[in-house]
């Protein structure tokens, strides 16, 4: 796919990176020429100096055979003007990188008035991880479809699991919730299992549902409901902003160390459910004063990456809970993962991902009307998301009366934005998102699941 | 220093080349009975022999830094020369080793420069494989090699740039492999359309593809020993467009491809190429009246066959411009160095550094009338980089140098002065033959051993823009990291 990515920064280059992996023709637009040509000499890509919002300088960049542009610039403003020129001149599709709090109310707006494909927030998409994290500390992974209204997580079956040994129908007269095991991996191969697949110990399913659904059934199997009940967040940031914003509602306590009054004062007026301490959290005093040895988790979120590590290292010796280090800027992962500290947070690494799921979805979707692919479990398992459209063979009839091809399952139906998790009296109708998960690859067009 | 992926590289420029010998030399030897066919198709084979194996395995480290492109650049066309001439000395039809790699590294760097005094005395597989290395040098080797081997990474641009010639050499399309591909599609298409037109317009095809193929690589081996006098003035006016279109650099026809003539009719430097070569011809014509009997048409026939000659760097002669007044002979010297379009095939300064050089000295004039003014220096529109600028001096800078070094050496040998001036700036610049006994109607073969070698380094210097050459005798260069 031809594509232009304006703005060469952290997330631009982590971008370039991912992309000029999957070999796509790219073209880098930025007004500093020294970054420039230090990535198009580390990777096979074309440099334009230049404002990427000139028409000219587009134009230059090829915009009329371009299939997508990527504006990832720091400027909120400067992305979404190039987003609206790109869209007038040539007729790519566009992703614009917005993050100021102030637009993210009014994103969709936004979205669907400029006509973007995609906003992407790169604070609000780390909190969203990070807020995930603290939800279900016991899945492995958690992803979302449908604008986060579906989640699909894997676990992990223990020896001592009340549905070791059951059959699917089974779990589901015990557990009585509305969710779906859509995949299981068992040592090297991948089932999509039916109703009378019986789970193993060490098996890692693959769960469909809905997030209130999902955390219903993690407690009807008995793993504690692992939703942390506080969080200690140090650094009083937009990803802070963000996660207490996402974690209040479903009842984590949440207190927050910053350093700056006036910051403090912000956030407390935007937080009012919120703990807010102004104190500097590299003071060991501060941590102890305010019970880091309790807490069930530690988010560390400062601006500082060498920072955060250190605190979670001494969080880590102080408190048996779920530890969480944002590391935005320092590149060395090797040496980062060998100190322990808890799952890590990349602002630019999440950013550059659901950019580059998007582009494959859209590689995908030439041809096709595939919305979101999800690799469920790497080159074995696809999720995929498609919108039904009029006509389509398997719309207004019951599910048990299609016609599936084998390792074909329909995770999940959005219709209006009510998830439901179909069984064979549910029906498709005109317009509903439906989530297939299939063993196989290459499915183009929701036509393509019938035999 | 990466000296896996080094020689890698060299193993496929290897068979690259070895392949070339096998494929196209013994058909030419079918048709024409040559016993030398049979030279070419051994070498090749006992090349493709060595090659081959050693590509077959991708080196695990990849890693490929400016320095390892720059010397395996240097090393490519070192090898590739000194490979190259190997058939010319087992046929025993250039018996000196070294007068065959002059003749090689000549063909290569498409230079034209020879050592024969009796160019029709070759076989016609020898003369084929004489203009098959213009052909092959013109675009070059690594660019070609950069179409067939996916080369990962960003490293890939390095090598490009090392090879291909001009101030600040970038891709036309995002990727690298399919910039290769263009260039060189542009490259085969056009010298496909010129050996047609020239077979259709009564040139034998084996001269036509020979000259073709000379042209295109803005070489310069006649296979005449009076070059291109004998062919008829059609004949020469299609030589005269087609050298002047190679020396145009290739962006335009890309930006043709693309239906973009704005941009393409907008390039300073093509304009500039072509304001030159216009001012030069009317020079010539008007000054070369009376040597050809006061006939306009022949005059400016002959003076735009040896402007496009000259100034593409190409070194085909119609005329033994030997005989001219001194003003057109002062003009062609000047555009030798001058040379054609950065991105062309041709050689020479290039007329993009003339541009920023005289643009530069304007500002820094400018600076003198108002010290505190601050001026960039534009092409195209777009200002050009302290560092391109910056460049740019040290490369005119290294120019003069080697070109005095060389002039030093070679002035030990018995010719005149304008003979041994000329002589160095039509190897440095790729263009052939120069004046005095270097002349179109002279050669090379009087000049000693240590001479000639001072004139291969100096065309290798000259074809892959100094640097390459220079690093590979640049001890510091070769030290492990």
């Amino acid at each position: 796919m031809r594509i232009i990515v304006v703005g060469c920064g952290k997330v631009g280059t982590t971008l370039i990176d991912s992309l000029s992996k999957e070999k796509h023709d790219i073209t880098v637009i930025d007004t500093n020429s020294a970054v420039l040509s230090d990535v198009s000499n580390t990777y096979d890509v074309m440099g334009i100096v230049g404002n990427g919002v000139s028409y000219t300088v587009q134009m230059e960049a090829g915009i009329e055979q371009t299939d997508l542009l990527i504006a990832v610039t720091d400027s909120d403003e400067v992305n979404l003007l190039c987003c609206l020129i790109a869209k007038k001149a040539g007729n790519a599709s566009t992703i614009a990188r917005v993050r100021s709090p102030l637009y993210s109310r009014e994103i969709s707006y936004i979205k669907d008035e400029l006509g973007l494909s995609m906003i992407i927030n790169p604070e609000y998409a780390a909190a969203t991880e990070i807020s995930r994290i603290l939800r279900f500390p016991s899945a492995d992974k958690i992803d979302t479809f449908s604008n986060g209204r579906v989640e699909i997580l894997k676990y992990l079956i223990t020896e001592n699991s009340i549905i070791k040994d059951c059959t699917l129908i089974e779990v589901s007269r015990k557990t009585k919730s509305d969710v779906l095991i859509c995949a299981v991996e068992r040592g090297d191969d991948v089932f999509i299992p039916n109703g009378n697949f019986i789970l193993r110990a060490n098996d890692i399913i693959s769960i469909i549902a809905a997030p209130r659904n999902a955390k219903e059934f993690f407690a009807a199997i008995g793993e504690p409901s692992h939703q942390v009940k506080n969080t200690m967040i140090i650094g009083g940031g937009m990803i802070a902003y963000y996660l207490a914003n996402q974690i209040i509602p479903s009842g984590i306590s949440v207190k927050i160390i910053e350093q700056d009054r006036k910051r403090c004062e912000e956030l407390s007026e935007l937080l009012p459910k919120a703990k807010i301490i102004n104190g500097d959290a590299s003071n060991q005093d501060v941590l102890n004063e305010e019970g880091v040895d309790g807490v069930e988790s530690f988010v560390a979120l400062t601006g500082i990456d060498e920072s955060n590590i250190f605190l979670s290292l001494f969080a880590r010796n102080k408190t048996k809970g779920k530890i969480i280090t944002k590391i935005n800027r320092i590149a060395y992962d090797d040496i980062i993962s060998t100190f322990n500290l808890g799952s890590l947070i990349s602002p630019k690494n999440i950013t550059a991902e659901y950019i580059v799921r998007y582009v494959r979805a859209m590689q995908n979707s030439f041809g096709s009307n595939v919305l979101t692919m999800y690799k469920l479990i790497e080159n074995k398992a696809e999720a995929l998301e498609f919108e039904i459209g009029a006509n389509s063979p398997v719309s207004d009839k019951e599910l048990s009366k299609l016609k599936l091809k084998r390792n074909i399952l329909i995770g999940s139906i959005n219709h209006n934005g009510i998830i439901s998790i179909p069984n064979g009296q549910s029906v498709i109708r005109t317009g509903d998102k439906v989530v297939i998960i299939t063993t196989g690859q290459g499915l183009n067009d929701i036509k393509d699941i019938l035999e | 220093m990466n000296y896996g992926m080094i020689g890698y590289i060299l193993a496929w420029v290897l068979t690259i080349e070895s392949g070339f010998m096998v494929l196209f030399p013994p058909i030419v030897s079918l048709f024409y009975h040559d016993k030398s066919g049979i030279v070419f198709l051994i070498t090749g084979l006992v090349g493709l022999a060595i090659g081959i194996p050693c590509i077959i395995r991708k080196p695990k480290n990849t890693s490929f830094f400016v320095r390892e492109s720059f010397i395996v650049v240097g090393m490519s066309w070192v090898l590739m020369a000194t490979f190259g001439a190997l058939p010319f000395t087992f046929s025993g039809e250039i018996p000196n080793y070294v007068d065959a790699l002059f003749e090689t590294v000549s063909g290569f760097t498409t230079t034209g420069a020879t050592i024969l005094t009796n160019v029709e005395g070759l076989s016609h597989t020898c003369l084929f494989w004489r203009s098959f290395t213009h052909w092959l040098g013109g675009m070059g080797v690594c660019v070609f090699m950069l179409m067939i081997i996916p080369m990962a990474g960003g490293g890939s641009i390095h090598l490009m740039r090392a090879e291909s010639p001009g101030p600040s050499v970038g891709k036309i399309v995002p990727k690298m492999r399919q910039s290769a591909v263009i260039l060189w599609e542009i490259y085969i298409v056009m010298t496909v359309i010129q050996i047609v037109l020239m077979v259709i317009c009564k040139m034998p095809l084996f001269d036509a593809i020979c000259l073709g193929m000379g042209t295109a690589g803005t070489g310069g081996f006649g296979i005449k020993n009076d070059s291109l006098a004998s062919y008829s003035p059609l004949l020469q006016w299609i030589v005269t467009v087609f050298m002047i279109l190679f020396g145009v650099n290739f962006n335009v026809y890309f930006y043709i491809i693309r239906k973009d003539i704005k941009s393409a009719l907008k390039m300073e430097e093509v304009r500039a190429y072509f304001i030159i070569i216009l001012i030069s011809i009317l020079i010539i014509t008007f000054n070369t009246l009376d040597f050809s009997n006061g006939n306009f048409g022949v005059a400016l026939k002959d003076a735009a066959f040896q402007v496009g000659s000259v100034i593409t760097t190409t070194g085909y002669s119609t005329v033994d411009f030997e005989l001219w007044p001194t003003l057109s002979k002062t003009v062609l010297v000047i555009i030798m160095f001058i040379g054609a379009c950065a991105g062309s095939t041709g050689g020479g300064i290039k007329v993009s550094r003339i541009l920023i050089s005289l643009r530069t000295i304007g500002s820094e004039i400018e600076h003198f009338i108002h010290p505190r003014s601050v001026k960039t220096v534009k092409m195209d529109g777009h200002s050009v980089e302290k560092e391109t600028e910056r460049s740019v001096s040290i490369y005119m800078l290294t120019f003069a140098v080697i070109y005095v070094c060389s002039l030093l050496v070679i002035s030990m040998d018995k010719y005149d002065f304008t003979t041994n001036f000329t002589a160095v700036a039509a190897t440095i610049n790729n263009i052939g033959p120069g004046l005095g006994a270097v002349g179109p109607m002279g050669g090379f073969s009087g000049y000693s051993i240590l001479s000639k070698i001072v004139f291969i380094f100096d065309m290798l210097a000259g074809r892959l823009e100094l640097y390459p050459m220079l690093l590979l005798f640049w001890l510091p260069a070769w030290k492990k990291h």
